[in-house]
């Protein structure tokens, strides 16, 4: 592959994977295993206050949106070229991390929209949640730099 | 309406929506059958159109499954024992609610119906038709922001007012209602990822945006209604209902995000190898 379209595939190729990372961690990684699997989360916890459940109907609707649009940049990309997959694979990582960061943070602490688990003490749970998320975009980053096309100024 | 002198009541109710009329009498009886003749106005008139369009192209057999699913579909939102038990269980209203004004509409568009009868009929009243679907007001309609408002802003005036309780109370509300429910489904639907031709449809950022908004609207509405379920249903069946709205409506407006990206999929194909890579927005 030239140089030239080295550089031109890698900006859709990091959209794509921190779009479809931040989307899977959004709308299934909280659906599945908080809400379903574990049952920590609830539906709503009737605490909420207005201005949280809106920013938590926000939330929702652009996670399985982002996900989708993700996966949809991967199989244009696809069709196109070749797929620089451990590179997508390190912003994959990277949104994931991203995004739990984003949601221990702002949604959990700031906005309060809901808590990671009801009738425990929550610093354990809170330190587990950001650490790992610190620690999965520090990875996702890492990958991302070892991966990066030689001649691109990313 | 005045329900309550009906000759043969149905089975009274158990208090679910204490206060809400029995529902039996004329103005229903006519409602069901207003809505079959309508049901098979759609189901005939397909066929109809399949019938007189034979001589040309073969149509996809998935469009003709499609259309029959969606009047089925909107058929068990309106009739039968799903119906029924919606004048008593939140529930299953929100059941109906779903199938008429999202799961039928959807199936419907697809179903590519404006496609079908422009290949029915003939060129000179086609035309006259295609005309028609250019006017003004066919226009403002399909635009997804005005579609999205009718649909949405009707969820939140039934559901927020006192209009869910009248409908129970009158045939011609919950007529107008649902007809309401199910032709801004349509549109909304349509104007987003439409098979039918659309003269002026909108940008694929606008429509994007409109869907996101529509998600966030909904699913905010659905956990609205679990904590303020309206007034005569019970909290856990308010709670039902609403977490049915919210996950239903999920799977439903999942599908309509891969199929408005599908159909970016499709416009935006390589037709060389080398082709640029373009973003949807």
């Amino acid at each position: 592959m030239s140089r030239h379209s080295k550089v031109r595939i890698d900006r859709p190729v990091l959209l794509s994977g921190v779009l479809f990372g931040s989307g899977i961690a959004a709308s299934m990684i909280d659906l599945f295993i908080f809400h379903l699997a574990l049952q920590w989360h609830h539906f709503y916890d009737l605490s909420t206050t207005e201005a949280a459940l809106t920013a938590d109907g926000f939330f929702h609707a652009f996670g399985w949106f982002i996900t989708i649009w993700g996966l949809f940049l991967l199989a244009d990309l696809r069709r196109r070229t070749a797929v620089p997959w451990k590179r997508w694979s390190g912003a994959v990582i990277t949104g994931v991390g991203f995004f739990q960061l984003l949601d221990g943070v702002v949604s959990h602490k700031v906005l309060g929209i809901h808590q990671i688990r009801y009738g425990v003490d929550l610093l354990l749970y809170d330190a587990v949640w950001i650490g790992s998320a610190l620690a999965l975009l520090l990875v996702g980053l890492l990958m991302l730099r070892r991966t990066r096309p030689r001649d691109a100024a990313v | 309406m005045d329900v309550g002198s009906a000759p043969h009541q149905m089975d009274q109710h158990d208090g679910g929506h204490g206060g809400v009329p029995a529902v039996a009498g004329m103005d229903w009886t006519v409602l069901d059958v207003v809505v079959v003749l309508l049901l098979g106005v759609g189901a005939l008139g397909y066929a109809l159109g399949l019938w007189a369009a034979r001589g040309r192209s073969p149509w996809p057999l998935r469009r003709t499954l499609f259309w029959y699913a969606g009047i089925a579909c909107a058929a068990a939102g309106l009739l039968g024992p799903v119906a029924q038990a919606a004048h008593t269980s939140f529930t299953a209203h929100m059941i109906g609610h779903l199938l008429l004004g999202m799961v039928a509409p959807l199936l419907m568009v697809l179903g590519a119906p404006i496609t079908l009868t422009m290949r029915a009929l003939p060129a000179t009243v086609a035309r006259r038709l295609s005309g028609f679907l250019r006017s003004t007001w066919i226009r403002v309609l399909t635009h997804p922001v005005v579609a999205a408002t009718l649909n949405a802003g009707g969820l939140w005036l039934l559901y927020t007012t006192e209009l869910f309780h009248l409908m129970h109370a009158s045939a011609a509300v919950y007529a107008l209602v649902h007809l309401h429910l199910f032709v801004a489904g349509y549109l909304f639907t349509a104007s987003l990822i439409g098979l039918d031709p659309d003269p002026h449809r909108a940008s694929m950022p606008v429509r994007s945006a409109v869907l996101i908004l529509f998600i966030a609207a909904h699913s905010i509405l659905a956990k609205w209604l679990y904590a303020h379920p309206p007034q005569g249903v019970e909290p856990a069946d308010g709670r039902a209902g609403a977490q049915l709205m919210y996950y239903g409506g999920d799977a439903v407006d999942v599908t309509l995000i891969v199929l408005l990206f599908a159909g970016w999929h499709v416009a935006t194909r390589p037709r060389t190898s080398r082709a640029p890579l373009v973003s949807p927005f």
